[in-house]
């Protein structure tokens, strides 16, 4: 039945793809890989990268190709070793896999392959229940300082940026990080069950996943993690309540390894096309997701601050030895 | 009443001309994928997501409930037919199932688990429409010990009641808690049995362990034999269609699986296998024709089939009034959702009430056309029986190999098939039930974590399992569970002795 659907699916995409090529990738076959399972936040940027090349007419034809597993090493094992020097794929992945990569032992590294850009980030939000008597950061921060493991945070897989984030917020408090007691849960719906029948001391997710009950008044925003405050919310930055902590979960577009500067070249037009294209914009407006897109040097320097920070906030709660 | 008038007015937006054409492309198309074990209705709709991105909200949300609805009645047919699980909530069928379809009872097996599913799904979206917002309290309040205590019931009344003897369940459960091991641990990440084979960090599939044990194991064993005793199916003695007996015997067991089904899939963590187990052995433990089960009992159809296809239904209330997705499919459909810049959530019945009940309204329509397109199909699907043996299994094992490659293409994957069919094969040759180890495959990951998490709440207290009232009387239930076949041993019955 999948094979049909892809069919069906193919079928579409040619037909909808122009036949007036101007530019040096209209006659580009793209594969986009999503290092994950239907359904995630990879594959839903994924999907959305194809959606708007084709809407955009940018390039022939477009394909998503999901490799799940092991937080995207996996994927990302299999693109080291099987597309080297394809110019034709682009790999989705973000800040989930720079954790995942260390907390695995991946064999395969970030290094390997071609960074392109930046391009989406959503920020993440640190919830509690309507009727939690913490009403601030700041009365959370005053709990974590006085008795770190008793503070419970809920949130996704361990090892990922929930997790990350919740170590950073205890550290920021001024408590000892390796004694944060983070609670994983498998995907945003188990741990959302678990703030709202009041389980846990406090919840953290992206903002868009927690935005309906927020605005629903079930649950209680007391802080973002984005250096400023989101447009049409009203929940006030970890910055502005002086507490050090500003994080995104950002994703980006990796080309194969061993790709030549010029097919390098190529692929990096073809992005800044896609992210200043208004099918693109619709996209991000529709998923919430907000716009990054940072190219070239200066995100390959972006990755490598990440890298040690990640890095060192994993190694102090003992994920990484 | 409020709720009756809404879903009348969702009623005339489901029975639109277009609406119920989407709504005949999600069911065809959901229960062509139920039929392949590997492909499941998550991977179905995820793969529709782009291309229903023009429809119009309603139509293609409509099409997906008809997918998740399908998927869940094809699963059986495989099942029944030639032992394979679709899905790994319709595993507890294949063991009366397949046992009917070899005695030539295929019909009735296929038309309970249609109409079981039938009668189901339609209480459980009537449950949708009046009791969603009070169960929803209740599951966002059942927290990880409530949970850890549910799956004790379930591992107990499994070991006891899958299999000839409490010792040789308990045997295939560890062997299933054991590979329930593999991978990255939820929650520290490390990786356990993984032996730095990168495709086990994410642990091991359950359709591919199913698959394997069932359907590769069956066609070894059957092989392996074929000198010693040739084994005439029949694939049809008796009546095509279900009997008075069989009618008089399927209603209970219809409703009980119903109401095991709908409340545990309205759980954030609940599942639709766990109700299946459950039915399974309530109605082992409750039948007036013990000596039936294990050969072919029309109860051991009837109830997981109707316990799945309600607990689909329950995963809908937490999707629509929460916004939590607690299966895969569920979380696809949210993904549905927000592609039309909608939030499930207690705020999407009062912004979009037409949708909503909608939705809930072409569930019904959808069930009453799966009826419809099934019930007919039985006297088709029975005559696969009378394909030549050999032939029937050569086909098993291709179809099963290329699910698998299907949902999964990795070497890995397939050396696990095999490997498993191995297994399988061992464990029927030497009289192990091969049910357990799929259980435990699948419960014993959440079981762990879930306790866990408990523990990791309450600072490591165990007593947070006694205090929560939910957790203590389960507890209870699994404890009775666990004694009473000992205490009562030597009474024919021990029916009434728990629940």
């Amino acid at each position: 039945m999948s094979l049909l659907s892809r069919g069906i699916c193919r079928g579409l995409l040619v037909a909808g793809a122009t036949l007036l090529a101007t530019s040096a990738f209209a006659q580009m076959e793209i594969k986009v890989i999503a290092p994950a399972a239907p359904g995630g936040g990879w594959d839903q940027t994924a999907r959305s990268i194809q959606q708007a090349l084709i809407a955009e007419k940018l390039v022939k034809n477009a394909q998503v190709i999901n490799i799940a597993g092991a937080g995207g090493t996996v994927g990302l094992a299999q693109f080291v070793n099987g597309a080297k020097g394809d110019g034709n794929q682009l790999m989705v992945n973000g800040f989930v896999m720079v954790g995942a990569i260390l907390m695995n032992k991946s064999p395969v590294s970030l290094s390997q392959i071609t960074p392109i850009a930046r391009i989406t980030e959503e920020t993440q939000v640190m919830v509690v229940p309507a009727n939690s008597p913490i009403k601030t950061a700041k009365d959370l921060a005053e709990l974590v300082k006085k008795d770190v493991a008793k503070v419970t945070f809920a949130g996704g897989s361990a090892g990922g940026v929930d997790h990350i984030m919740a170590a950073l917020f205890v550290g920021a408090a001024g408590a000892d990080a390796s004694k944060v007691n983070y609670v994983a849960f498998s995907g945003g719906g188990e741990s959302l069950a678990a703030i709202l029948g009041g389980k846990v001391t406090a919840g953290i997710s992206g903002y868009g996943e927690y935005e309906g009950q927020i605005k629903a008044g079930k649950l209680r925003a007391i802080g973002v993690t984005s250096p400023q405050r989101l447009p049409n919310a009203d929940v006030p930055t970890f910055k502005e309540l002086s507490i050090d902590l500003v994080l995104t979960n950002w994703r980006s577009v990796f080309g194969a390894p061993g790709i030549s500067d010029a097919q390098k070249k190529t692929l990096a037009e073809l992005v800044d096309k896609l992210v200043k294209s208004n099918s693109w914009k619709d996209i991000l407006k529709q998923k919430g997701w907000d716009d990054a897109y940072l190219p070239g040097e200066p995100f390959a320097k972006f990755l490598a601050d990440e890298q040690t920070r990640v890095g060192n906030v994993m190694k102090t709660v003992g994920l990484v030895k | 009443m409020d709720a009756l008038a809404s879903l009348i007015h969702g009623l005339a937006i489901a029975t639109q001309p277009m609406n119920m054409l989407y709504a005949l492309i999600g069911v065809l198309l959901g229960t062509a994928v139920g039929v392949l074990p590997g492909i499941g209705p998550a991977l179905t709709v995820a793969l529709l997501l782009p291309i229903t991105f023009k429809l119009d909200p309603a139509g293609s949300l409509i099409m997906f409930a008809g997918i998740y609805y399908g998927g869940m009645y094809g699963g059986s047919t495989t099942s029944i037919l030639i032992n394979t699980p679709g899905e790994s909530a319709s595993m507890v069928t294949t063991l009366e199932g397949n046992k009917m379809a070899k005695a030539g009872r295929g019909g009735p097996a296929l038309a309970t688990a249609a109409i079981g599913s039938f009668v189901a799904g339609t209480l459980a979206t009537l449950g949708i429409v009046f009791l969603a917002p009070w169960l929803v309290n209740v599951a966002v309040n059942f927290g990880p010990e409530d949970y850890f205590a549910l799956m004790c019931v379930a591992f107990i009344t499994v070991s006891a009641t899958f299999g000839d003897s409490p010792v040789r369940g308990l045997t295939s459960l560890c062997i299933g808690l054991t590979l329930g091991l593999v991978g990255i641990d939820k929650l520290t990440g490390q990786a356990r049995l993984a032996f730095g084979v990168p495709d086990l960090l994410d642990g091991i599939e359950v359709t591919t362990l199913a698959v394997g044990l069932f359907a590769l194991g069956e066609a070894l064993y059957v092989a392996s034999r074929r000198h010693l005793v040739e084994e005439k199916l029949e694939p049809v003695r008796g009546a095509l269609w279900m009997t008075k007996a069989d009618w008089s015997r399927s209603w209970k067991p219809w409703l009980r699986g119903t109401m095991f089904g709908f409340p545990i899939g309205a759980l954030p963590a609940g599942g639709a296998e766990i109700p299946t187990f459950l039915s399974y052995s309530t109605e082992k433990r409750l039948t007036k024709h013990p000596e039936e089960f294990g050969h072919g009992a029309i109860e051991g159809v009837a109830g997981p089939e109707a316990a799945n296809n309600a607990s689909a239904a329950g995963t809908l209330v937490p999707l629509l009034t929460l916004g939590l997705p607690t299966s895969a499919t569920a979380a696809m459909m949210l993904a549905g959702f927000q592609q039309y810049g909608l939030n499930p959530g207690p705020l999407l019945f009062a912004e979009r009430p037409d949708l909503v009940w909608g939705l809930i309204a072409s569930l019904f329509i959808a069930n009453v056309m799966l009826l419809v397109l099934n019930l007919p199909l039985v006297g088709l699907w029975v005559r696969l029986l009378a394909i030549p043996q050999s032939w029937l299994y050569a086909g098993i094992l291709v179809f099963a190999t290329m699910g698998t490659i299907a949902a999964k293409p990795s070497v890995v994957e397939l050396s696990m098939l095999a490997g498993f069919g191995v297994m399988g094969f061992l464990m029927r040759r030497f009289g192990y039930p091969i049910a357990p180890v799929v259980v435990g495959l699948i419960l014993g990951p959440v079981a762990e974590a879930q306790l866990r998490r408990a523990l990791q709440i309450s600072l490591g207290d165990p007593m947070v399992l006694l205090q929560s009232p939910m957790s203590a009387t389960l507890l209870g239930i699994a404890l009775l569970a666990l004694i009473a076949p000992f205490a009562l041993n030597g009474m024919s019955r021990f029916k009434a002795s728990e629940d």
